[in-house]
């Protein structure tokens, strides 16, 4: 057959969003690829410029609808490091279990999606269940099921809910157990194994270069986490230990993830054991100096999320920069995919973990 | 609780900050150092050559974020890198001042492919020129767009 | 000839309505002739021959319809969820979903080769209902019983990837070529181990009847015991004849949208999907014909209530398939097909040879 180039997306069930991967396929064999974003742009960091500091905190919810937890928080501490705040210990406990929490839960939500690339509908349903327990337990905490609008320059909005250590406990301790059904389902069904072994290989080397961040760096074999090499909130003060998987192909990334999410479970555990009560929240100033610049880089549950703010004598920022880590990753998208089949492409993209909100902003 | 951040064979960034002083003496302004934090005033004209020193003798391997930031009272343009050493754990922040009306910098793509998109992107917004870019064409907005919509002088709001 | 109860049952209802219409011309009109030919054993025949089709037309369409319910229930049980809620233990939720795809509008794309696209499915449901007539599901309840049909029902099996590969090229869309091209290359991977395994039946029987085959169950062993091998590769190779999960490559959604039905709308597309359960009806008749003994249970009910409900219970083997497993590609497929199903079937036809020369069976 002819070589010829095949759109897949912006409406194409492989793309979890609105995305459009362009592949040259000589039969099914790719020859080359381009992916093309832009669909869901909002112009995200020239909005923020018109509005108040508080103002933003729930759009950077919206910066990702998996993970909106950990966006609100990066700009939190984006913010905090411009204005010099120290927030209280007990806000930066809680910080932390529900930054974890969130990345449980976002991590299901990719393994929800895989399931459905990869053609088991069961696989869907299992993690999108227990996504629905951790997603009460963000409700109990506040209020909100998706977008949470829960943390605040200088600490969080209001100290946990009554029973919120049994909650969680119980919650994690029934996770637990269905991780194992996971693994079950997918680890040692040999299809899985199949589809996902061996494809999308992507060397240290190249992920290091391309800029890719996260689990998909973690699953390239580099032992480089933010949590734990520049650490923020409270992950200096819990043992846990950076998931790393060597064989650099999708099953390596899957196997980071799944790990991952083993290892939320362990530091909310200790978080919750060493929360002291005391104060969640000190007063932020309301405005911050002219031309002075703060940044903060978290892991967020997909890579490094970055945000540059610099201030603008008044209560606005002048500017605010946004790196999201699957906008980098994506792009690196062509390295992984040349010389598989289109019949990989949502292996290989599955295991990435596409959001588009941050990514287009 | 002794210190994770600190990698055990690793340089910090004050080390890091004299390496460079040292041997780009009038180029780069070293601005702040700490043990995990390198901030630099860049000249532009020493941009490339100051990564690629970075990127083959310090090990800085990742590029965190190309922004672009434009100073429409200053009458200039910024660019701003961050770029992370995953070896020494430590992230240098560098500033590059561009006139607005020629803003033009050299492309760092060629040295990290992770910087390609943003590169793209700041020339998508902000109208900055990065010569050698493999492909400087528009990411976010659509094709064929006339504007560069993050600069001041854009009103929010008007149609294009 | 058709030689059953069914037939004899039909016969007398036809002869009764004849000798009524007959009197009609006869007495009040006074066309003695006309009458007279009317209940002529001619006329009889052909009208009985046609409503015994239509009766086994009806039964085999609704078996299909329950094997959708079936299939809808036990899988939202594997899932974790309750699968169909309409009607009586959701059994109307299938009549509403046809009635919503019935009053749908027909879409025909513009660029599309017109006759092609309409005749594709015309063909498909056409061959999928060829084969309900050709599936006895009593000794008393049939409507063709031919000399070959278990050769027959394999003919017109192995045709629908012509009219997949038709209904793909003529919808001129890059995905549904791909969509048929996996159908004409899945073909290869699963056909001649099918044809082999049904091979050791055909040399332990010695006929090609699904009469004689039944009879031979009844008088000594269900094939399934000394044949095991032989119906573990027709199982799988079933499975993919009838593309469902985990072989369902040319209308694998998550890469190539919906395969070679992408173009398909409406009642267009309802009719396919219908007619695939159809192919499951007849995929799951012979097997319970060839391996489980078909209609031979004990006597306290109706032989052909013992043929349903094996095939509710093989059916419900698919379905159980379907939800643990995730869906391979053609690479894997062929690779299956050649190297494991194919000895597996040559040693099953060897078992067969030698149970035969031995004299055992």
């Amino acid at each position: 057959m002819a070589e010829m180039w095949l759109n897949m997306g912006p409406q194409h069930p492989m793309t979890h969003g609105l995305w459009n991967l362009r592949v040259k396929v000589d039969g099914e064999t790719m020859t080359e690829a381009e992916p093309v974003i832009g669909y869901l742009h909002r112009g995200w960091e020239k909005i923020t410029e018109n509005r108040k500091f508080t103002q933003i905190i729930p759009m950077a919810d919206r910066l990702c609808y998996g993970a909106s937890m950990s966006w609100s928080h990066l700009y939190c501490l984006t913010m905090e490091n411009l204005m010099e705040v120290e927030v209280p210990e007990r806000a930066k406990w809680i910080r932390t279990i529900v930054l974890e929490a969130q990345r449980i839960g976002s991590h299901l939500m990719w393994l929800a999606a895989l399931g459905t690339d990869l053609g088991s509908y069961t696989v869907f349903l299992y993690p999108v269940r227990e996504r629905e327990l951790f997603l009460d337990l963000m409700q109990n905490l506040c209020g909100a099921r998706m977008t949470y609008n829960y943390p605040r320059i200088g600490g969080v909005r209001n100290d946990v809910p009554a029973n919120f250590e049994r909650d969680f406990t119980r919650v994690l301790n029934h996770f637990e157990k269905r991780l194992t059904d996971y693994e079950a389902l997918c680890d040692q069904s040999t299809i899985f194994r199949m589809r996902m072994e061996d494809v999308g290989y992507l060397s240290a080397e190249k992920a290091k270069n391309l800029g890719v961040t996260g689990p998909n760096l973690r699953g390239s074999g580099v032992d480089y986490d933010v949590r734990r090499d520049d650490p923020y909130e409270m992950y200096d003060q819990v043992d846990w230990k950076v998931c790393v998987e060597k064989t650099c192909d999708a099953y390596a990334r899957y196997r980071v993830k799944m790990d991952e999410m083993r290892e939320s479970c362990n530091i909310i555990r200790q978080c919750i054991k060493r929360m002291k009560p005391g104060a969640i929240r000190v007063k932020p100033p309301r405005t911050a100096p002219k031309g002075k610049t703060g940044w903060a880089h978290v892991e967020d549950p997909r890579g490094e999320g970055f945000m540059y703010v610099i201030g603008n004598g008044d209560d606005r920022p002048y500017r605010l920069k946004v790196r999201s880590p699957i906008f980098v990753t994506v792009s690196a998208a062509p390295e992984m995919l040349v010389g598989y089949k289109i019949a990989d492409v949502p292996a290989i993209m599955g295991s990435v973990d596409m959001c588009l909100g941050e990514t287009d902003r | 609780m002794e210190r994770i951040g600190l990698a055990p064979g690793g340089k910090t960034g004050e080390v890091l900050a004299q390496d460079i002083a040292q041997k780009f003496p009038q180029l780069v302004t070293i601005t702040k150092a700490t043990h995990n934090r390198l901030y630099a005033k860049v000249d532009k004209a020493a941009l490339v050559p100051l990564c690629s020193y970075m990127k083959d003798n310090l090990d800085f391997e990742h590029v965190t974020c190309v922004g672009g930031v434009d100073w429409l009272e200053e009458k200039k343009m910024q660019v701003v890198y961050h770029i992370t050493s995953y070896a020494n754990k430590v992230t240098a922040e560098l500033v590059v001042d561009l006139p607005r009306d020629q803003p033009e910098v050299d492309s760092i793509t060629p040295l990290w492919g992770g910087a390609n998109w943003h590169e793209r992107e700041t020339w998508d917004m902000f109208g900055i020129v990065f010569v050698g870019h493999p492909k400087l064409e528009r990411l976010l907005n659509p094709a064929g767009t006339e504007v560069f919509p993050f600069r001041k002088d854009f009103v929010s709001g008007r149609r294009v | 000839m058709i030689q059953n109860g069914l037939y004899d049952f039909i016969y007398g209802i036809a002869l009764w309505l004849m000798q009524v219409v007959a009197w009609f011309f006869n007495n009040v009109l006074s066309w003695y002739g006309f009458g007279s030919w009317l209940v002529s054993p001619g006329v009889l025949e052909f009208l009985t021959t046609l409503l015994v089709a239509l009766v086994v037309f009806i039964v085999g369409f609704l078996v299909s319809i329950t094997f959708i319910w079936e299939e809808r229930k036990i899988l939202g049980r594997l899932m974790d969820r309750r699968g169909t809620q309409v009607g009586f233990l959701g059994l109307f939720q299938n009549f509403a979903d046809g009635l919503k795809t019935f009053i749908k509008e027909h879409i025909i794309p513009d660029e599309v080769d017109k006759q092609l696209f309409n005749l594709a499915p015309v063909l498909l449901i056409a061959m999928s209902c060829l084969m309900i007539c050709l599936i006895p599901i009593g000794p008393d309840f049939y409507m063709a019983n031919l000399s070959a049909g278990l050769l027959l029902v394999f003919a017109i099996f192995s045709l629908a990837p012509f009219a997949i590969l038709m209904a793909g090229w003529s919808s001129n869309n890059k995905y549904t070529v791909m969509g048929g091209m996996r159908a004409a290359a899945q073909l290869i991977a699963y056909e001649v181990p099918i044809l082999l395994s049904v091979a050791g039946v055909v040399v332990l029987v010695g006929s090609l009847n699904f009469m004689d085959i039944v009879a031979f169950q009844q008088e000594n062993i269900w094939l399934v015991v000394p044949l095991f091998l032989g119906a573990l590769v027709f199982f799988i190779g079933v499975i993919a004849e009838v593309e469902r999960i985990p072989f369902d490559l040319p209308e694998a959604e998550a890469e190539l949208v919906e395969g070679w039905m992408t173009e398909y709308g409406g009642f267009r597309w309802g009719l396919i999907m219908l007619s695939e359960y159809v192919r499951g009806f007849a995929a799951c008749g012979v097997l319970v014909l060839i391996f489980l003994g078909g209609w031979a249970g004990p006597d306290f009910i109706w032989p052909e209530v013992w043929f349903l409900i094996k095939m509710f219970l093989v059916f419900a083997l698919f379905i159980w398939v379907r939800g643990a497993l995730m869906r391979v590609t053609t690479k894997q497929i062929l690779g299956l097909g050649w190297t494991k199903l194919m000895p597996l079937a040559l040693i099953n036809l060897g078992i067969a040879i030698a149970l035969r020369m031995g004299g055992w069976l």
